[in-house]
């Protein structure tokens, strides 16, 4: 009696299961890959298509705010089908990993292309690519002479002269965390006490606003991310070309630490099913195509030193970045949110 | 038996408002403290001037335009009555993208003033569309056919003999508007306006783009930046508080007046002349605002972008929006139709809270409901699985979590009270007079509900689908984490792009999510009209 019931339950649950899924046509592949992003789709999905192009492995794909999709792995547990998280910025792989949701990434993908300060010492993440933070001045205003450090931007002289955009964003977070790690907690809430002080506006829109906002004369500097310059620089769009060509790099602090970097990065789950594919994945992400790519597209900078520079970013010039390890700007992420809000940066 | 089921799907549904109000448990002293110290209060004070602003703006506008159009005809107001229901369609954060676009320092309007009279930065005046201020105009402008629509149907309602009672007493066009044609229509008014106040406290999108910190946007930030859900989930809590309060007013505001009167609706009005084209002019002016000048802007990017974007990877993305928004809209109004007969029904035994509890969902931030919703089907699948093994030998795996189910679900969730508002107004306004004649005529219950209330309630059932459909298709932040792998909603991909900061590209699938909602207004408008012509030709 009892294994007929049985048999019976697995089908009606195995049923259950499929038509509570929403299957798409699996036809044609060995293979797949359960894949947890916040990296947007447009921005990760044409390189999983060179991905499953090259290996014959499907990819299955979620995009979401990483902190939501972290926790979807937590509430579905040991059950989860992820086998990948990927992130755009180190803080919150660090979570991922601090919550026991990811794996040590296998010998068998070499990690040794990447600087160590890019890689979780344990081998539990690694950086993607790299995005720099500098500062962007109006060329027919600012003398780039007139410039030097982060620090500097609290002097007297950019009162209500700068533009950057709300402590919300997760680059002004690890900006700030970065500082934290570097400078101590009280020095960096003295600089951003300072910088609050200087803002042209309050904070609102993104990074691209604000390199509008340099463009159009509201502020003379703004704070960024380069591959929004990038953008706007390769922008089908006369206008925003025109934009995007008034306003210049600077790369601050080239005489001791170096610029504000953070990455994009990938990690293996917990409790991956498909760890052989999870470890072509990230083999792929790594090579010469997939960070060329990268550089291409969105004008990040690729974690590989061999792999060449889009024309774009190679216009941009180059630069020292920080070196200290990615991890501790994520463990001090929370620190910095509270100090910028005692700053009274919104 | 449907007393038990009642309650039964109302746990199920409060089930994610549990898991937030639960969270208050065990809070964290010294992060709340530091919100206390620093930003707290800026989070209590936006929110209730977002919501408050919003409500009257949504009162002004979308009352003032029901009355306009149910009493007076003139150039282009059949036109326009159904053009004023379009602005529902129009996701909040794109229409705040789309200004900013136009009005912002940077944008074409300014430099236009700037080139034209020579002026520098700081030179002249001119509003700062991110603002307060101006998230409170942006969700007026998208939010206020919540209060035209239930007005429209209230003002239709207010019967002819009452007006002519009234003008034989010597009462004017003017105090018959505000003595009382408004008063009968406020209990319709206040359901919209709780709605529209609702939905901009649960806003996200709009907020966080033009910087005003707002309690939903302080979830996101403390969630997000200093990595504690547990204090998010407080937030989130103390948020619900402040829609208590919505809707105790709301309710208030029913009882006063508990049955609209019915009757014949009345001949409008006709204007001609420059009374008509002023009429015609006032009347457009908030759906140019509210939809027109942002479709135009969108569709001038959406053109430029036309080429990136191939049939086939679109084709899915319109066909699983449209699926979602049509099998929720179903289920979420018959389990609203539900919910309110039975509380008809059994008004004794079933209170007036329990209805009300069910629409809190609708002022919790999306991504909220989504933890809500993770949480305890997530231990519902483990547990099921332990229990298998246990007795079977056999994990299926998980059977609820990542699939349709939980993310309609949660649209239910979230929508219900949509629904609600609908299907409680509708049948407010079915008198117990109308079920006792029935009844004295020898008509079941059953058969009361079909023949009698069906006709009365179509109307509102229509509007209920509508909306659900049209919010589903415009939701955001949960589709973003529960959906199923692969699967891609509109909302999804033009937030993604907006998100971006890559508008332009971002026109197309906003655009798609306008037209998508389009056509099932354009049904609503042909019911509505049927109905109205209904009583028009009775009179």
């Amino acid at each position: 009696m009892l294994p007929e019931f049985h048999l019976k339950f697995k089908t009606l649950l195995a049923t259950l299961s499929s038509v509570l899924v929403l299957v798409t046509p699996t036809a044609g592949f060995a293979d797949e890959i359960n894949i947890y992003s916040a990296r947007n789709e447009a921005l990760i999905k044409p390189i999983l298509d060179k991905f499953t192009e090259k290996t014959d492995i499907k990819v299955n794909l979620v995009t979401g705010k990483a902190d939501a999709l972290i926790s979807r792995m937590q509430s579905e547990g040991q059950f989860s089908p992820v086998d990948v998280l990927v992130t755009t910025d180190a803080g919150r792989l660090a979570r991922a990993k601090s919550m026991g949701l990811t794996q040590i990434i296998p010998n068998e993908v070499s990690l040794s292309s990447v600087n160590a300060t890019l890689v979780d010492p344990d081998r539990h993440w690694t950086a993607l690519t790299k995005r720099a933070r500098p500062i962007m001045y109006a060329k027919d205003r600012v003398d780039p002479a007139t410039l030097s450090t982060m620090e500097a931007l609290t002097d007297a002289q950019w009162k209500g002269r700068i533009c950057i955009r709300s402590s919300s964003n997760i680059y002004n977070q690890s900006m700030t965390a970065a500082l934290i790690e570097q400078l101590g907690e009280q020095a960096t809430e003295q600089w951003a006490k300072g910088l609050v002080a200087n803002f042209a506006r309050p904070p609102a829109g993104g990074d691209r606003d604000q390199i509008r906002a340099v463009a159009a004369g509201q502020c003379d500097i703004a704070v960024a991310n380069t591959y929004y310059l990038a953008g706007m620089r390769e922008s089908q769009d006369k206008a925003t070309r025109d934009v995007a060509n008034s306003v210049a790099v600077f790369w601050p602090n080239q005489d001791d630490r170096g610029v504000h970097i953070n990455i994009s990065g990938i990690a293996i789950a917990k409790h991956a099913k498909n760890l052989a594919q999870a470890e072509a994945l990230i083999s792929f992400m790594l090579s010469e195509e997939a960070q060329q790519w990268y550089a291409q597209t969105n004008g990040e900078y690729p974690v590989v030193d061999a792999v060449a520079w889009s024309d774009t970013l190679k216009a941009m010039g180059t630069f020292k970045h920080e070196s200290i390890p990615l991890q501790t700007v994520g463990e001090k992420n929370a620190d910095a949110l509270k100090l910028m809000d005692r700053a009274g940066w919104k | 038996m449907s007393r038990i089921l009642f309650w039964l799907l109302l746990g199920l549904i409060l089930l994610p408002l549990g898991v937030v109000l639960s969270s208050i448990a065990n809070p964290d002293f010294s992060l709340l403290q530091h919100l206390y110290q620093t930003v707290l209060l800026d989070y209590v004070s936006n929110s209730v001037l977002l919501a408050v602003g919003v409500g009257v703006g949504v009162a002004i506008i979308g009352a003032s335009l029901a009355w306009a159009l149910t009493q007076y005809s003139f150039y282009g107001s059949r036109l326009l009555g159904w053009l004023a229901v379009l602005p529902l369609a129009m996701p909040a954060y794109i229409i705040a993208y789309t200004y900013t676009g136009l009005l912002d320092y940077s944008g074409p309007v300014q430099q236009f003033l700037r080139a034209t009279f020579d002026w520098q930065y700081g030179d002249y005046w001119f509003p700062n569309v991110r603002s307060l201020g101006g998230a409170i105009v942006m969700m007026t402008l998208v939010l206020f056919p919540y209060v035209y629509l239930l007005a429209r149907n209230a003002f239709t309602a207010q019967s002819h003999s009452l007006r002519e009672a009234s003008a034989s007493m010597g009462v004017t066009r003017w105090h018959y508007f505000s003595r009382i044609a408004w008063p009968l229509a406020w209990p319709a008014i206040v359901a919209g306006m709780a709605l529209a106040m609702m939905e901009a406290l649960a806003d996200y999108g709009t907020v966080a783009y033009f910087g005003v910190s707002t309690f939903t946007s302080g979830v996101f930030r403390t969630w997000f930046g200093m990595g504690s859900r547990q204090t998010a989930l407080q937030l989130a809590a103390m948020l619900t508080l402040i829609v208590f309060v919505v809707i105790w007013l709301e309710q208030r505001s029913r009882h006063k007046v508990r049955h609209a009167t019915k009757g014949n609706a009345r001949e409008p009005v006709r204007l001609t002349g420059l009374k008509g084209m002023g009429m015609a002019l006032a009347c457009s002016l908030p759906v140019f605002l509210g939809f027109i000048l942002p479709v135009i802007q969108l569709s001038s990017w959406a053109v430029s972008y036309l080429p990136d974007w191939s049939w086939q990877d679109y084709a899915p993305l319109v066909s699983q929006s449209v699926m979602l928004a049509g099998i929720t809209a179903l289920a979420t109004v018959l389990l609203a139709l539900f919910l309110s007969y039975t509380k008809r029904w059994y008004t004794a035994s079933i209170p007036q809270w329990a209805i009300n509890l069910a629409s809190m969902g609708y002022a919790l931030p999306g991504i909220v409901i989504a933890v809500g919703v993770l949480v305890p089907l997530g231990f519902f699948d483990i547990k099921l699985n332990a229990f298998t093994n246990a007795w079977f030998g056999y994990q299926p795996g998980l059977i609820l979590s990542g699939t349709m189910v939980v993310l309609v679900f949660a649209y239910m969730v979230r929508f219900v009270a949509v629904a609600l508002q609908h299907t409680q107004t509708g049948l407010q306004t079915i008198t117990p007079n109308m079920d006792d004649a029935a009844r004295s005529l020898g008509v079941g219950s059953v058969k009361a509900t079909w023949r009698v209330h069906l006709p009365i309630m179509k109307p509102s059932l229509i509007a209920a689908l509508l909306l659900v459909f049209v919010d589903v298709l415009k939701e955001l932040p949960a589709t973003l984490v529960l959906r199923p792998f692969n699967v891609n909603t509109l909302a999804v991909k033009a937030y993604e792009l907006a998100m971006d900061e890559r508008l332009q590209q971002a026109a197309l699938p906003a655009l798609s999510i306008v037209l998508c909602g389009i056509l099932p207004v354009l049904l609503l408008i042909r019911q509505l009209r049927k109905h109205e012509d209904k009583y028009a030709k009775r009179a």
